[in-house]
């Protein structure tokens, strides 16, 4: 009997696992050979390369530049976004007239796909007729060369992720108030709690296992977005706005040096589940399950 | 001067109106027990005194005080919810001291009343677990621990006991009484159940439909009802409302007895519960109306038995035909089949 539920158990299981390993784990295991290689050139096959590949990417100053715009551009939308999410959430689930229309509209740009928000931006962020530029000169102010000057472009590149990010989060946050019991809320009212208080004391506690999970997610999508370099920037200027991903895609589609790319592949990946891990690892302490 | 003064209070939502108009009085140390229905309007009114919900009109005074349009935390009065509404990422004891430390009553006082109170209520080994760790009981435990610690002037319960299982209700209920007692503490408890309201309370306000059926002392409602309503919501087996030509008769189930002599009634069924069984017949002196009655022990009374029946005049309430309202008791018709009994029941020893 207990060797049959094993069995179908396992058959259960089979399609999902087929599909994981044929996609997911066969990939990695392949990237990571991959990356032992040096490419290919002309007739020449490919030869095994050992560390050689990790090695260089220590030298390799775009490399770096990519790995810091990376952290710059983490650091910078993810703490935002996600305490603009929370304001958004905490003010579309109290008592105002109109909240529906309003939740709508903070959850639009989380609709539209990265590339037509990319499109939309770039009309904000071109010199000349720009929206951004047209406000700075009608308050007298000289525009800005947003995506053009190295020290605007990723700054300029990160509002815009705010911008698209907080509204998606704000959902998860939203979902997460709702869920909340009502009565502790009336209880702290009788025991006179300010506003502030019962915010700190109870709805931050009681929101953790939300903010894990955003953050998470928010951290991953930091690494893991860039589809609007494509539009915006390209990486440039002078790689201003490269990030890890980008650059991984340059080096496997426009150097055509896949095996460089494994390599910055597996060290992403090493990158992410570290900070996974480190994320649950400290925050998991302080979060409440119910 | 009473602790509490409730006047004109009236909730009105859109076409519905859950509380109309109603007024009464607390005074210090009293246990009242707001009873009735489910929708009747009991924690629409517990939420305006509690400040949660706006009143459409009326006003609140405590001590004097007019706190209609206070904040809920500002009107010095601690509440126990149905749901325990216990703060669950909170130790026990954060939970109990919520409150002071919200009030920012200082951490000396704080612990030596905490102390206090986990000991009045028995929870000093759980101070350190989680409410999800704790069961039903403690957590109304706690419940109440976090509303005595305020040593607020009034204390509001909505539904304390309805999440407990019949037992352990029971043994609460004591317990609720007793600690009241103890601390001379003014509640003002919202329930469904009429056990409970009669058991506990010093007096009973009971709702019906947003307004006040009758107001008094269990022993009152359960005596003198004003109406048919109170009559038939105080009391298990309900009373039984025999229509006559003009007005109805209300006699309790308990109080018929079997006799030689008196209404001729007929067996329908029994009903055992243990202690006693409840019997229904019908009468046909009354159109065949049915009328329960409580005999103790196990009765086994065959289908069709004929019965006589006999109550004391003072069991029995007449009340209006269309009012529903009691009629005073010199307005009593003498009708030939109850002068019988009155006239039997004179040889009856009072108790
Ligand atoms: N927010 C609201 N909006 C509209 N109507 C409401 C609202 N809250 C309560 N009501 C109505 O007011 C009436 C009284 O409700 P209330 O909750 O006071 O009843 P209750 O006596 O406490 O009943 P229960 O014993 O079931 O708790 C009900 O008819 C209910 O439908
Ligand atoms: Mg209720």
């Amino acid at each position: 009997m207990n060797r049959l539920n094993q069995l179908y158990a396992w058959l259960m299981l089979l399609p999902a696992l087929v599909l994981l390993l044929a996609f997911t784990h066969i990939p990695a295991l392949t990237t990571l050979w991959h990356s032992l290689f040096f490419p290919a050139r002309g007739r020449r096959p490919s030869e095994f390369a050992g560390l050689e590949n990790y090695r260089s990417m220590l030298d390799d100053a775009v490399f770096w530049q990519a790995f810091y715009n990376n952290l710059w551009y983490a650091i910078g939308t993810v703490p935002t976004s996600m305490g603009l999410a929370l304001a958004m959430a905490l003010w579309v689930n109290s008592k105002i007239s109109g909240r529906a229309a309003l939740r709508l509209a903070y959850f639009t740009p989380t609709m539209l796909p990265m590339i037509a928000v990319a499109n939309i931006w770039l009309f904000f962020y071109t010199p000349e007729i720009g929206l951004f530029n047209k406000l700075l000169n009608s308050v007298g102010l000289s525009g800005i060369n947003w995506l053009g000057d190295p020290n605007w472009a990723l700054p300029s590149l990160m509002l815009m992720t705010i911008w698209k990010e907080a509204g998606f989060f704000m959902i998860f946050y939203l979902a997460a108030l709702q869920s909340l019991n009502k009565d502790i809320y009336a209880a702290a009212a009788v025991e006179n709690a300010s506003p502030l208080y019962v915010f700190r004391r109870i709805t931050l506690p009681l929101l953790m296992p939300t903010t894990l999970f955003v953050l998470v997610n928010a951290v991953l999508n930091a690494f893991k977005l860039v589809d609007h370099l494509f539009i915006l920037t390209k990486g440039g200027p002078n790689n201003a706005t490269n990030l890890l991903l980008y650059y991984i895609y340059e080096n496997a589609f426009s150097f055509f040096d896949s095996n460089y790319a494994a390599a910055l592949t597996l060290v992403l990946l090493t990158l992410l589940i570290l900070l996974a891990l480190v994320q649950f690892l400290l925050i998991e302490r302080r979060v409440h399950y119910r | 001067m009473s602790q509490l003064e409730v006047r004109q209070l009236r909730k009105q939502w859109q076409e519905t109106l859950a509380v109309k108009d109603i007024s009464f009085e607390i005074a210090q140390g009293e246990f009242v027990a707001l009873l009735g229905p489910s929708g009747c309007g009991k924690s629409t009114t517990l939420k305006m005194i509690a400040g949660l919900e706006d009143p459409s009109a009326g006003s609140i005074h405590l001590n004097g005080q007019d706190i209609t349009h206070l904040p809920p935390g500002k009107r010095g009065l601690a509440m126990v919810f149905q749901s325990y509404a216990l703060f669950p990422h909170l130790s026990i004891a954060e939970n109990i001291v919520f409150g002071l430390k919200a009030r920012g009553v200082g951490a000396l006082e704080r612990d030596q009343r905490l102390k206090r109170v986990t000991d009045l209520v028995n929870l000093g080994d759980h101070l350190a677990k989680k409410p999800s760790q704790l069961s039903g009981g403690q957590c109304q435990r706690v419940a109440l621990a976090r509303a005595i610690i305020a040593e607020a002037p009034l204390c509001l319960m909505d539904e304390p006991l309805s999440n407990l299982d019949a037992k352990l209700r029971n043994e609460m209920r004591v317990e609720l009484r007793a600690l009241q007692q103890r601390l001379g503490m003014t509640v003002l408890y919202v329930t469904h159940d009429q056990v409970e309201a009669m058991s506990m309370a010093d007096r009973i306000l009971l709702l019906n439909q947003g307004e006040i059926a009758q107001c008094g002392t269990p022993n009152a409602l359960y005596q003198t009802p004003e109406n048919t309503f109170v009559a038939r919501f105080i009391g298990n087996p309900p009373m039984n409302l025999l229509h006559q030509d003009r007005s109805m008769l209300g006699v309790r189930p308990e109080h018929i007895r079997l006799a030689e002599t008196g209404i001729a009634a007929d067996v329908q069924r029994c009903d055992y519960h243990g202690a006693d069984t409840i019997i229904d017949a019908c009468l046909p002196s009354l159109s065949q109306q049915l009328i329960k009655l409580r005999l103790p022990g196990h009765q086994l009374l065959a289908t069709g038995t004929r019965l006589n029946l006999q109550w004391f005049s003072d069991d029995q309430h007449l009340f209006c035909n269309t009012t529903g309202q009691r009629l005073p008791d010199y307005a009593q018709p003498t009708l030939t089949t109850h002068s019988l009994i009155q006239k039997e029941l004179h040889h009856v020893t009072q108790h």
